[in-house]
């Protein structure tokens, strides 16, 4: 089977769109709404369970036939933790100020329940390269709505995007609107995206 | 000879290899990224000392804070200086030991253009965790050139906005003690203004947090008095 057959471009692919993690399956809540009030950290957390995921689901598809069935979530866990906690290591030594931002959610990356799901109904059963490819289409499916969302609430919120003002909308209370910045708000962006995203897809069909 | 993965021994000994290969694993990049993560909280706390020296955004941290910060002095409660360098290590539970005698009081004596000033580290309690922040004194130690706070976790919108640049510039110019003694803390936030040249205006919708910023200005920067009351111009 040729490394980008039909087959595997579709595992890349319907996690971006019509099988996504958040707005289809809605997984990964949690972070999502916490992380998102600012733009940098939303696509940073992004990036960190893109990588979590694709690595935790290699390693655990090459290592799926060794796994004693009674510890396999066990397992999973460990494989999961070692990297998030490798992530943040990381993050810390070279991303101090972003790390500071995300702060616990980079560690509650252990239980993002898109991680767990991806290795108990896809790396247990797939080889490898296919398990590589979803992990990267199911992190990046959950990055795009982080990035989306927090556009929407760092310029309605704070009037700036990473970090800079954008000064004729700073002029402008309607982007300093206070709400933008808490989590509830965050919510309420999902289920706009969510709305959006199943009236494209239901005229689709 | 076919593995049986699902025997009690096999189940063992692979949780035990799994468990030993990744505390090897997480042990080699903890110690390898060691320095690096030490030397951005360093630069952090730099960095959080320039801002209350009215200097914000630069890029090379490190070097403008030797440039400008001539000492960190440690200091004890009866106003002796315990050593002329070394209050930039000085931990934060040394600081706010409960006993007296035990307290390290780290003291910043920095040069920006022609004035001496001096910089007081800040601890408190807001509403959800800690605060903490760095006053800057002008060199008659009572009136204040510039602050910087930081938090731990206060709401967003709300007690977070402690961080915020146009907050702490109201601060400026406000006489920290109330006499020339320095016996009272004067510097504070109070709902109805008493007292113009010492107090601000809380922040709406975050009393907590304001009340702990007030707690945090007399705590902090009573056990300084007898080097202020000794060392007086």
């Amino acid at each position: 089977m040729s490394l980008f057959s039909q087959k595997n471009k579709e595992v890349f692919t319907a996690p971006l769109n019509l099988d996504n993690p958040v707005v289809a399956q809605v997984l990964g809540i949690c972070s999502a709404l916490a992380v998102t009030s600012q733009l940098e950290p939303a696509i940073v957390m992004g990036l960190s369970v893109t990588v979590i995921t694709a690595f935790a689901n290699v390693i655990i598809s090459l290592i799926r036939n060794t796994i004693p069935a009674r510890i396999r979530i066990i397992v999973q866990l460990v494989v999961v933790a070692a990297l998030v906690t490798i992530v943040s290591m990381v993050l810390k030594a070279y991303a101090y100020d972003v790390s500071v931002q995300l702060s616990v959610y980079v560690g509650l990356i252990i239980t993002n329940c898109i991680l767990m799901g991806r290795l108990e109904a896809f790396a247990m059963m797939n080889g490898p390269w296919e398990s590589f490819l979803d992990g990267i289409g199911n992190g990046l499916g959950y990055a795009w709505i982080l990035v989306v969302v927090g556009f929407v609430r760092e310029l309605l919120g704070s009037a700036s995007l990473f970090g800079h003002k954008i000064a004729f909308l700073d002029k402008c209370d309607f982007f300093h609107n206070g709400m933008m910045t808490m989590p509830a708000m965050a919510l309420i962006i999902v289920g706009c995206v969510i709305w959006v995203h199943r009236y494209l897809n239901d005229r689709k069909a | 000879m076919k593995l049986n993965t699902n025997s009690n021994v096999y189940t063992i000994v692979y949780a035990s290899v799994m468990v030993v290969i990744v505390a090897f694993l997480l042990a080699f990049v903890s110690s390898a990224l060691k320095e690096t993560q030490d030397a951005n909280v360093a630069n952090d706390k730099r960095g959080q000392i320039l801002a209350a020296l009215n200097i914000r955004e630069v890029q090379q941290v490190e070097a403008k804070f030797k440039e400008i910060v001539l000492q960190d002095l440690i200091l004890n409660t009866k106003g002796d200086v315990l050593a002329k360098q070394g209050g930039f290590e000085v931990e934060s539970k040394d600081i706010t030991a409960k006993d007296d005698a035990a307290k390290k009081l780290p003291l910043y004596v920095a040069k920006v253009g022609e004035d001496t000033l001096y910089v007081v580290p800040l601890y408190g309690r807001g509403l959800w965790g800690g605060i903490y922040g760095y006053l800057a004194l002008k060199s008659d130690f009572t009136t204040i050139y510039g602050s910087n706070y930081g938090h731990e976790g206060e709401t967003a919108g709300l007690g977070a906005r402690i961080v915020e640049q146009e907050f702490q510039e109201k601060f400026i110019g406000k006489q920290a003690f109330s006499d020339s003694t320095y016996s009272t803390v004067a510097v504070g936030m109070a709902k109805k203004i008493e007292n113009a040249g010492s107090q601000v205006d809380v922040i709406t919708g975050a009393t907590l947090t304001c009340n702990g910023m007030d707690a945090m200005f007399k705590t902090s920067l009573a056990p300084y008095q007898p080097y202020f009351s000794k060392n007086r111009k």
